[in-house]
């Protein structure tokens, strides 16, 4: 679904690189900025992940605050692709108002469109992420949206002309990995643009089983600005996208009910 | 005070005594017009037009920008 199959792009040297909205990205994985201890933290955990989008926040300015250090002083938006996101919004007005000020704040169209049920699960409203989707893409927004593990409620967002389908892995903020792999696995299946795990990520084998299932990447914040180094876990992400992306691309071995030895049977000393 | 320009900025009451457009309100605050984005009685004001667009009493504006977020 990435366009490049696997074989052909390693001997050929090709980039693996994945599409959406027209621009093209070789990290396959994207990360949050919230969540850090400071502006600085924010910036060198984003670095080491060699994320090349980054999702970001639509909030009130500090009126009485306003030489506040800005967040893009340290993520230029010129290196790092920015997705405004919908966090906090509990209803479809709410997003599209929150989007509308995002794309005149930043002057692009791509957006994460996540409208959030309450706490404790904070799962998402798709009833409101419908609507608020019918409006953004008649507003010529480009939306990533954020959506439950249900195959029904993604092919209709993909359908309504959504860009990328974002299924959760878990709660946000969970860290608890893929609660449903099976059910991971049927949308990437039957979506045909990019497919990402967003939300439940916690270390680095649950990013890396995302990409073994063939996620076309992984969306994660509080799996590096919660960790106790989120430099070296930056990093450590990086790593196991990387490497659950070849995984996928080399095709894991067949699991087996028994051993199978690994040196010959033959040729032994008598 | 009757020519008082009074506004609600990010809900906040505020009063000025002289009359503002966007562009001359946000350089009041001193806030970097690039980095900001307005949005007056819950319409968008395009950039371009924040020298032109002049404020009356009784406006409510948001001024956002970009913060750290998931």
């Amino acid at each position: 679904m990435d366009g490049i199959t696997g074989t052909a792009a390693l001997v050929a040297g090709a980039e693996d690189v994945w599409t959406v909205a027209g621009r093209n990205f070789r990290s396959r994985l994207v990360v949050g900025t919230g969540k850090y201890k400071d502006l600085e933290e924010t910036a060198a955990a984003i670095e080491a992940s060699g994320a090349e989008m980054v999702t970001v926040a639509v909030r009130r300015v500090n009126l009485s605050d306003p030489n506040a250090p800005m967040l893009q002083d340290y993520v230029d938006p010129k290196k790092y692709t920015y997705l405004p996101n919908t966090a906090g919004c509990h209803t479809a007005r709410d997003a599209v108002r929150t989007l509308r000020l995002a794309r005149e704040a930043g002057g692009w169209n791509l957006v994460k469109l996540e409208v959030l049920g309450p706490p404790p699960h904070l799962y998402p409203d798709m009833a409101a992420t419908f609507e608020a989707a019918e409006a953004l893409l008649k507003d010529g927004f480009e939306v990533m949206v954020y959506c439950s593990d249900d195959p029904v409620a993604a092919k209709r967002l993909e359908d309504m002309g959504c860009v990328a389908i974002m299924p959760l892995g878990a709660p946000i903020g969970s860290g608890l990995g893929i609660q449903n792999p099976a059910m991971i696995s049927m949308l990437i299946e039957q979506t045909k643009v990019p497919l990402l795990v967003d939300a439940g990520v916690g270390t680095a084998s649950d990013a890396a089983i995302a990409m073994e299932l063939g996620c076309t990447a992984v969306l994660l914040n509080s799996a590096i600005a919660h960790a106790k180094d989120p430099v070296r876990m930056a990093r450590a992400m990086k790593l196991a996208v990387e490497s659950g992306r070849l995984c996928h691309l080399a095709g894991r071995m067949p699991r087996r009910m028994g051993a199978d030895p690994s040196s010959p049977l033959t040729g032994l000393i008598r | 005070m009757d020519d008082a320009l009074t506004l609600t900025l990010n809900g906040e009451h505020r009063a000025f005594e002289t009359p503002l457009t966007v562009a001359g309100l946000l350089a009041r605050i001193g806030l970097d017009t690039r980095k900001v984005a307005v949005e007056r009685n819950e319409e968008i004001v395009p950039r371009s037009a924040y020298p032109q667009t002049w404020l009356e009493s009784g406006d409510s504006l948001e001024i956002v920008h970009f913060i750290g977020g998931g």
